[in-house]
């Protein structure tokens, strides 16, 4: 018994130490950082100041939700009519869908500046047939584009997921008793991937409300999101303290909205990472 | 319906690879362009192989990546054991909350939190620098952990627990019996765990951004500075040798997959 008991406490203490280490106790120092002044001493300045990042916030949760709602959108039946295909076919095209996430963010998020910008491809397209350039980057537009397109796997993933393990016998038994194709998709269907759609919602809207590279490059460093706030007191101005404050601002909003969403799923079974 | 999905599908598809065709294409430019094409060329090719930071950033990402799979791999299934073996109910569910944190988090904030703590053990410590490669390991390590454990778990549950006692009764210490039962059995786990790892480091950018040091540079860390300048096509080209390389890899887990299950269809028949 005694024996039992140590070998569990050897196996458990290294990550135990770990994450104690290395997860519970930087979440404490942001708080610590986000309650003092450069000296150490306690004060709430910092958490007064973020009411001149109440817009900020605001145009990051409005912006990702605009994005999230546009990715469902397109996810939704992309990943239906992906599910309704031979195996061959839908295991080659996962592989599809997956491959650009491999790339990295940042050339992606490049590559669409290029196409998008002011002597971009799609200007110099537009210029052959002698219209005016397009002004896309820099405006909001550009900015919810850029989430839609760099996180639109990670909504198409968990959805396929659930709606690739609905057997099909339960599409014909409600066919069978009069449902038409409307009535199939809503009694059937919907609540089925439901899990399949809550987490997808999430893996997508925390990217997004948290970006900065996408708005930097595709805002032009027009539009400022919660991302960039904390990016430029981390890196630019050093304000160490005023950064920790945003970042737990948007730490405590993700992991409530986060706990939220969950609540709408019973059990993680969408869950695909 | 059917022509439709597959038009809307195909539309899709499009959408997601139109920004890496172009990548591709333009590497290929005679000019210094990323916009008009005028010629092909392979010079980019040959500036990138010439240019030594950019060799050394690949050279570094590919050590961090290796280095913090490999010790993430083995804390990670450590700790899956030691999860799957405990039957205190609340430090259970504690240490799953714990577990989940970094993988809730955005990015960012995971950056932040651990810049903070270096920045502040740093001082303590009165170090003048306080980031360097240690720093940005420890924080590798530290994302690639939960899904090594994400991965090795649910292979846990699925063995058989009386084929480890089986084998302890037929003379083995736990610490054999482990090896000779267990160990073979969770593999497949501990394996998509280390590559999950390995390619979650290789491609991570947020967090090294603010854990990494000034003297160590890896590729994403590379990429996002030569975005602050005007691009040449010797980043598509960067890009595009990634992209073909990720291709290749895609494939080769495809295959081995598809004949490691043909494999076991076949046993079980």
């Amino acid at each position: 018994m005694n024996k039992k008991r140590l070998g569990s406490i050897a196996l458990n203490s290294p990550y135990t130490v770990w994450s104690v280490i290395f997860i519970v106790v930087p979440l404490f120092i942001v708080a610590y950082y986000a309650f003092t002044d450069k000296s150490g001493a306690f004060t709430i300045d910092n958490i007064v100041q973020l009411k001149e990042y109440k817009e900020i916030f605001g145009i990051s949760i409005l912006y990702s939700v605009i994005a999230t709602l546009i990715t469902l959108l397109i996810s939704y039946p992309f990943a239906y009519f992906l599910s309704r295909q031979s195996e061959m076919s839908r295991r080659l095209q996962m592989m599809l869908v997956m491959l650009p996430m491999w790339m990295n963010l940042l050339i992606r998020t490049y590559s669409w500046m290029n196409i998008l910008e002011r002597n971009g491809l799609i200007n110099n397209f537009l210029g052959m047939f002698g219209i005016e350039p397009i002004k896309m980057i820099g405006t909001p537009g550009a900015v919810i584009f850029g989430m839609v397109y760099n996180y639109l796997p990670y909504m198409i993933l968990p959805i396929y997921t659930v709606m690739s393990k609905i057997e099909p016998s339960l599409l014909e038994a409600a066919e069978d008793l009069g449902c038409n194709g409307f009535n199939k998709l809503r009694r059937v269907i919907m609540p089925l991937s439901l899990p399949g759609v809550v987490s997808g919602i999430t893996m997508v809207f925390v990217p997004s409300v948290s970006t900065f590279y996408i708005s930097q490059k595709l805002g032009d460093g027009k539009i400022t999101l919660v991302g960039d706030a904390i990016e430029r007191q981390m890196q630019t101005s050093y304000n160490y303290n005023l950064g920790a404050s945003i970042s737990l601002v948007l730490m405590v909003m993700i992991l409530i909205s986060v706990a939220v969403m969950n609540r709408f799923s019973d059990e993680d079974g969408g869950m695909v990472v | 319906m059917k022509t439709f999905g597959k038009i809307f599908n195909f539309c899709v598809y499009f959408l997601l690879y139109a920004p890496l065709l172009i990548m591709v294409f333009f590497s290929f430019n005679e000019s210094k362009s990323t916009s008009v094409f005028t010629g092909f060329s392979l010079k980019w090719y040959n500036e990138l192989f010439s240019k030594s930071d950019i060799m050394e950033a690949l050279r570094n990402t590919i050590v961090l990546a290796v280095a913090s799979a490999f010790i993430a791999t083995i804390l990670g299934t450590v700790a899956a054991v030691g999860l799957y073996k405990m039957r205190n109910k609340y430090l259970y569910n504690t240490m799953n909350t714990v577990t989940n944190i970094p993988m809730m988090n955005p990015d960012i904030v995971t950056g932040v939190s651990l810049m903070l703590l270096f920045v502040f053990a740093g001082k303590l410590l009165g170090l003048s620098e306080y980031l360097n490669f240690f720093t940005l390991l420890i924080s590798h390590i530290t994302f690639n952990i939960p899904y090594v454990i994400l991965n090795v778990l649910p292979k846990l549950r699925q063995t058989d627990e009386h084929l480890y006692e089986a084998a302890m009764d037929l003379g083995c210490t736990p610490i054999r019996a482990f090896f000779k039962v267990v160990m073979p059995a969770i593999m497949p786990g501990v394996i998509s765990g280390a590559l999950m790892s390995f390619t979650l480091s290789l491609d991570d950018f947020v967090i090294s951004y603010y854990t990494t040091g000034a003297d160590f540079q890896t590729l994403p860390l590379k990429i996002f500075a030569m975005t602050k300048k005007t691009v040449k096509p010797d980043m598509y080209a960067l890009s595009t040798l990634i992209f073909v390389t990720i291709l290749v890899l895609l494939i080769v887990i495809n295959i081995v997959q598809e004949r490691s299950e043909r494999k076991l269809k076949g046993d079980n028949k």
